[in-house]
């Protein structure tokens, strides 16, 4: 990198204030690839805007899960937002610990979610009953109603499982709640 | 020339190697479980597993220092390198086989993991608290199937209790504590296996009963896959594995 180039980036980028809130709004517009309409601050992937002291800005980023596919492609998405919102320069950085829950979905997150017709957790993972093996009742997004089974524990990607509805006899998804 | 710290380097291995060899046996299943929701079943944990390698034979190329990322361990290494437990490397043999594995290994990863969410070592304290909401989730599956073979048809019962009798002999190494092991445990690392053992053992003791399946007999264990003695099977799970990089060094795509 020229050096020389580094102060003129900084004076053309954005200072303070202005600047996390610019980078904030590219960070909303970084949709999740697997579920359209959700984007990764409704998710709650983003641990935390910071800027360093050397002027550059931090963003503290956690997968899902370990092994998702989606997690270097939301990586390079929010990469290529970042750059193209003109926010200067900034380092993504993988935060494990504490391991990212879905009880930091938003709740304009779960909403999201409903709309595209995944039943959001529907309780909060550190609920007592969850230790307990089998499932309660998820409700049908569709006909609201309780009867519902689970076919299966696993879905189209690591976050979700496949659930049916006894009523309206649809398939539908379930986001799974950990 | 020796790694600085060797007990951890090795020990991080065998958490990293047991994940990977196992993911990579599940991933055999894809195309061929009994129903599709099995096939997403077992190719989820697959993923969790290998997703959980990478973290872990990553920070095992950093200790050893040697510019080894986490492709160059997974891919690159000789048989008598890896260091996952036995029993991890045991052919899928029938859906009833493969469950038994899963729920064996899924027990003993719980248990190992909610312990070392407080180890000394920041690393694998963060994998580990990551590890363990997976993991959960996994032995709910296979403890459930366990629950349905096991008490389910003569047949299915048969099939299983035959396939737990099989794998039964391997679980032993799970819990012998040697060097490394113990090394950890008096640095604050990771947790005494006798410990691990007795949260294990409860679990599956309760899956075993409810599942209406025969505890099988303690025998005295004669594996060491942890010191990279293994079974005739992984020579050839590695050859399908390594296959591709081996013959296309550095390949990407």
């Amino acid at each position: 990198m020229n050096a020389a180039a580094a102060p003129e980036i900084e004076a053309v980028a954005p200072h303070g204030a202005v600047r996390i809130a610019r980078t904030w709004a590219a960070l909303g517009s970084v949709e999740d690839p697997e579920i359209p309409g959700v984007n990764v601050v409704d998710l709650g992937l983003i641990r935390f805007v910071a800027p360093q002291s050397d002027g550059s800005l931090e963003v503290g980023l956690s997968p899902t899960y370990t092994g998702c596919p989606a997690t270097e492609v939301i990586r390079r998405l929010v990469e290529g937002a970042l750059a193209g919102a003109a926010v200067g320069s900034f380092r993504i950085k993988s935060v494990l610990a504490p391991a990212w829950s879905s009880d930091w979905i938003t709740p304009e997150g779960r909403r999201k979610l409903a709309d595209y017709g995944i039943v959001p957790p529907d309780h909060s993972s550190s609920d007592l009953r969850d230790l307990r093996r089998g499932n309660r009742p998820v409700a049908c997004p569709r006909c609201h109603s309780t009867q519902t089974e689970t076919v299966s524990e696993f879905g189209s990607t690591p976050c979700k499982a496949l659930h049916r509805c006894c009523a309206c006899r649809e398939p539908f998804e379930y986001f799974k709640c950990i | 020339m020796r790694v600085q710290d060797d007990d951890l380097f090795r020990y991080v291995l065998r958490l990293g190697d047991l994940s990977l060899v196992l993911g990579q046996r599940l991933g055999e299943w894809v195309a061929h479980a009994p129903a599709l929701e099995e096939d997403l079943g077992l190719a989820n944990i697959a993923l969790d597993l290998i997703g959980q390698a990478r973290l872990l034979l990553g920070y095992a190329g950093e200790i050893e220092g040697r510019g080894r990322d986490e492709d160059a361990i997974a891919f690159l290494r000789e048989h008598g390198d890896y260091m996952n437990p036995t029993l991890a490397e045991q052919p899928n043999g029938d859906f009833g086989q493969t469950v038994v594995r899963q729920v064996l290994i899924d027990a003993f990863q719980l248990d190992l993991y909610e312990r070392l969410i407080s180890s000394a070592d920041d690393r694998l304290a963060a994998v580990a608290a990551k590890a363990v909401k997976e993991t959960r989730y996994h032995l709910r599956y296979s403890g459930g199937w366990l629950v349905r073979l096991g008490d389910g048809t003569a047949e299915s019962h048969t099939r299983v209790q035959s396939a737990l009798e099989r794998l039964w002999p391997y679980t032993g190494e799970l819990f012998a504590e040697d060097d490394v092991d113990r090394a950890m445990t008096d640095r604050g690392i990771a947790p005494g296996l006798a410990e691990v053992q007795k949260g294990w053992k409860s679990r599956i003791d309760l899956l075993l009963a409810e599942a209406t399946l025969e505890h099988p007999r303690d025998q005295p264990y004669s594996w060491f896959g942890k010191h990279g003695h293994h079974s005739e099977h992984l020579g050839y799970m590695l050859a399908d594995m390594q296959y591709l990089q081996r013959t296309y060094p550095g390949a990407r795509w």
